[in-house]
């Protein structure tokens, strides 16, 4: 309650101190709807590599993740919260990630677990691999390790309660008028392809072939 | 841009044992080849295989490779072949030039080869003629290029060998984003559209399948011809019961398999790419990567593939360390198999939790040998990383003497007479021992099925030779005799930790001085290792820089699930889940 008392604007007779708190409707509201949501946040049951093992291991008895409310692990999109990333991201597998992230419903959140998920780690320079899942899903928290332990993790979920904690019923984007709009899936081309960079692709791609174009008629 | 250079030796002056009887068969057909095997001329490649296998008694074909001599112009696919009874490897070789490519494929005779040459086609280029099913395995249909051609780029490309002058001995890091033209880890060929962006890999693969065809209009229809009640169901990339990335396209009739197809890579990280770019010590923490359960056992392999090359040996005390972290993994990983294939016969997570307690225990043991639970990078070339204490050594006994014992009791208690389990698992995913050894099944799998081949008897490594124990065997092959033989197997482990607890001497852990950038001399050398998965094979061609030429796994969870097919014709969707988990694979080994 202090920190609610802390949001008082007007001043309170000092009989009544104890007995009302005076604050707006949004953080009100925010208050109590981020306090009963935090505490259970459902991660996906999806793990991609090496670090699915300790994420495994955080849920098992010896860390238990269920202290913090987020054992359940559910196996579809439609019923979690929490997209834990934990593992190296390749390119055959992001269109199956970013298709399970447009299935999640809102409000979710994406824990990127691992040197791998967050920028390609040891393996970023291998030609299958996709240099951090946030090139294209958004990432609320970033677990640093190769693994992180699964004590790393669960600081990461607490990082995560923290953020939740802040966010203004008004101002978050899914309540919003509007639909939110899906993030295009990338396709397996002769390489992976974004779409949503293809204009670029493609004017990239022109400069080359006029930089390779020159080069034969001088080398001629 | 440097070439690659490729120092070659002469080729072997006379052919002896069963070389020679197989040179007296073919006569010219078959050469002498540098460092050790044979080439076999590609005529009669089929029949010299033939030949090997029946004649000679050479039954297992463990290893299918191929290296790219882009020196010489030619491609060599290299193959290790064993006798099931113990002994060295038959190895024998076929080359084609580059712009040929195109060698007989060895599936008639050795149905195992089958993922592993569909593997050098995809990574390599290399046409196996005659192959069933000559399919990209580890990237997708319509992918720019085969990654692993030495003329190959990929998209980050910086140079061809580590240390990159850019970085050291003064340079900085720079991202190779900012570094490349893509300013992404892309590269698109120049002839290629971007206006028909279409991703046609789930299409082709399942016109691959016969189930569809492309009607005229474009569209994917059902081929007149083949009109049935059969239905398609992908299971994977992401399903709770692929333990990872595994995804399987299964035909069902009603709820019957009809044929199941693997599909993989989903987690390829281009080990072998990356292996070539570095130096060999920085491979040793890759190898923890591989099969992230079993870390302390890949570095063992490695470790044992290069020291054959550097004709080094370890000292005594390193070699009893190597063993205890070994057969530690050994135990861990049981544990987790079978935790987990109780989780995918619906005992959801319980048994699990009882599995992943004792791990903890053991790695925690780990953590203090190594610095680290899992990732544990132990082992170096002629020695380990860090000596233990002998307060390590008295936790160690306490848990192979009292902990271990009764957990593995009490798992062995409360699971293997169980009726449910009995119910699901005896008759279930049936692989008989001669189709086993034909598809080059390894480790618990080729045991489960009657086959008692194991490379710490077969082919003693390490100091293996010097413990009591014996090698499990099963001989149902179902999927209640592939748990079995993992109860069975930790307590075999359970005996050697003793014996190597109690003998361990006093002394150095590293021959030598350690070392970060060693030279291996010029040569070829396949290091296997008896992992707990099955045999996991490290094929490394040297040419003398401090970079190895070509580095090859031989990952079993690959190979074995070559004949997953096999295990689940006839059985109902569900077992399927249940046969792979009795499998036991690793996702990061399978696509590495």
């Amino acid at each position: 309650m202090d920190e609610l008392r802390d949001l008082n604007t007007m001043p309170v007779p000092s009989e009544l101190s104890n007995n009302v708190f005076v604050t707006t409707i949004d953080r009100f509201v925010s208050y109590i709807y981020n306090w009963g949501r935090k505490r259970s946040v459902w991660p996906m049951m999806f793990g991609l590599a090496c670090c699915a093992i300790e994420m495994i291991c955080a849920a098992a008895s010896r860390f238990d993740i269920a202290r913090f409310g987020s054992e359940l692990m559910r196996p579809s999109p439609r019923q979690a919260d929490l997209m834990i990333v934990s593992g190296t991201v390749t390119k055959k597998m992001v269109p199956q990630i970013v298709r399970l992230y447009n299935q999640m419903p809102e409000p979710k959140y994406v824990i990127s677990m691992g040197a791998c998920a967050t920028g390609g780690g040891p393996f970023k320079e291998g030609y299958n691999v996709v240099s951090g899942i946030d090139k294209f899903i958004p990432v609320d928290v970033y677990v640093p390790g190769c693994p992180p332990r699964p004590e790393a993790l669960l600081q990461g979920l607490l990082k995560l309660y923290e953020k939740i904690e802040r966010q203004s019923v008004r101002a978050v984007p899914w309540y919003q008028r509007g639909e939110s709009e899906a993030i295009p899936v990338p396709i397996l081309g002769p390489d992976l392809i974004d779409p949503r960079r293809l204009p670029e692709i493609r004017a990239r791609l022109a400069e080359l072939r006029a930089r390779q174009g020159a080069s034969t008629e001088t080398s001629s | 841009m440097t070439t690659p250079t490729k120092t070659k030796a002469a080729p072997l002056a006379e052919l002896k044992g069963d070389l020679a009887v197989l040179k007296e068969k073919f006569g010219d057909a078959v050469q002498p080849a540098e460092y050790e095997g044979v080439v076999i001329a590609n005529d009669v490649l089929v029949e010299a295989a033939r030949f090997i296998r029946d004649e000679l008694g050479y039954r297992y074909l463990s290893s299918v490779t191929a290296v790219d001599y882009i020196q010489e112009g030619y491609f060599e696919v290299v193959y290790h072949a064993y006798r099931l009874e113990g002994g060295g490897p038959l190895v024998f070789k076929a080359r084609t030039p580059r712009d040929v490519a195109t060698v007989p494929s060895l599936v008639s005779v050795w149905p195992g080869a089958d993922f592993q040459e569909r593997e050098a086609w995809d990574l390599m280029g290399i046409r196996f003629a005659g192959h069933p099913n000559l399919k990209r395995i580890l990237l997708w249909e319509g992918f720019h290029g085969h990654p692993l051609r030495k003329d190959w780029k990929e998209p980050y490309y910086e140079e061809e060998h580590k240390p990159f002058s850019s970085r050291w001995p003064s340079g900085h890091h720079v991202r190779a984003e900012d570094r490349v033209f893509w300013h992404d880890n892309v590269q698109y060929p120049l002839d290629w559209d971007p206006d028909q962006v279409e991703d046609t890999s789930d299409e082709l693969l399942y016109i691959g399948m016969g189930q569809f065809a492309r009607a005229e209009t474009g569209e994917l229809v059902e081929p007149k011809s083949l009109r049935t009640e059969r239905l398609v169901v992908n299971m994977g990339p992401q399903h709770p019961s692929t333990h990872g990335v595994f995804r399987m396209v299964v035909t069902l009739d009603g709820e019957t398999i009809v044929r199941l197809e693997p599909v993989m890579g989903y987690l390829h990280r281009n080990h072998e790419k990356i292996g070539e770019r570095n130096m060999y010590l920085q491979n040793m923490p890759y190898t923890d990567r591989l099969d992230y359960i079993c870390s302390m056992s890949n570095n063992l392999g490695y470790a044992i593939a290069v020291e054959k090359l550097l004709g080094i040996k370890p000292p005594e005390r390193a070699e009893y360390l190597r063993v205890i972290m070994a057969e530690f993994t050994r135990i861990v990983n049981h544990l987790w198999a079978i935790g987990f294939l109780l989780n995918d016969l619906g005992a959801f997570f319980t048994p699990a939790l009882y599995a992943i307690e004792e791990r903890e225990l053991i790695l925690d043991l780990f953590e203090e040998a190594s610095g680290s639970r899992m990732m544990c990078n132990y082992m170096r070339f002629g020695g380990v990383a860090h000596d233990v204490s002998d307060d390590w050594i008295a936790r160690a006994k306490e848990l192979v003497y009292n902990r271990l014992p009764r957990a593995i009791e009490e798992l062995d208690r409360y699971l293997t007479h169980n009726e449910l389990i009995k119910a699901r698992c005896q008759g279930v995913g049936v692989l008989p021992p001669d189709l086993a050894v034909a598809y080059s099944t390894a480790g618990p799998v080729l045991r489960a099925s009657g086959v008692p081949y194991d490379v710490r008897r077969a082919e003693p490594y390490s100091i293996y030779d010097r413990f009591d124990f014996d090698v499990a065997v099963r001989y149902n092959g179902d999927v209640y005799d592939r748990y079995l033989i993992r109860i069975d197997e930790m307590w075999q482990s359970l005996r050697i930790l003793r014996q190597a607890l109690d003998q361990i001497p006093k002394g150095e852990i590293q021959a030598g001085k350690k070392q970060y950038m060693i030279r291996v001399p010029a040569g070829q050398a396949y290091g296997r290792v008896e992992n707990p998965k099955g045999e996991l094979g490290f094929y490394i061609v040297s040419d003398g820089s401090p970079n190895p030429y070509r580095y090859h796994i031989r990952a079993p969870s690959f190979i074995n699930l070559t004949a997953l097919n096999e295990m689940c014709k006839g059985h109902k969707v569900a077992d399927v889940v249940v046969i792979l988990g009795s499998i036991d694979i690793v996702l990061g080994e399978v696509d590495r």
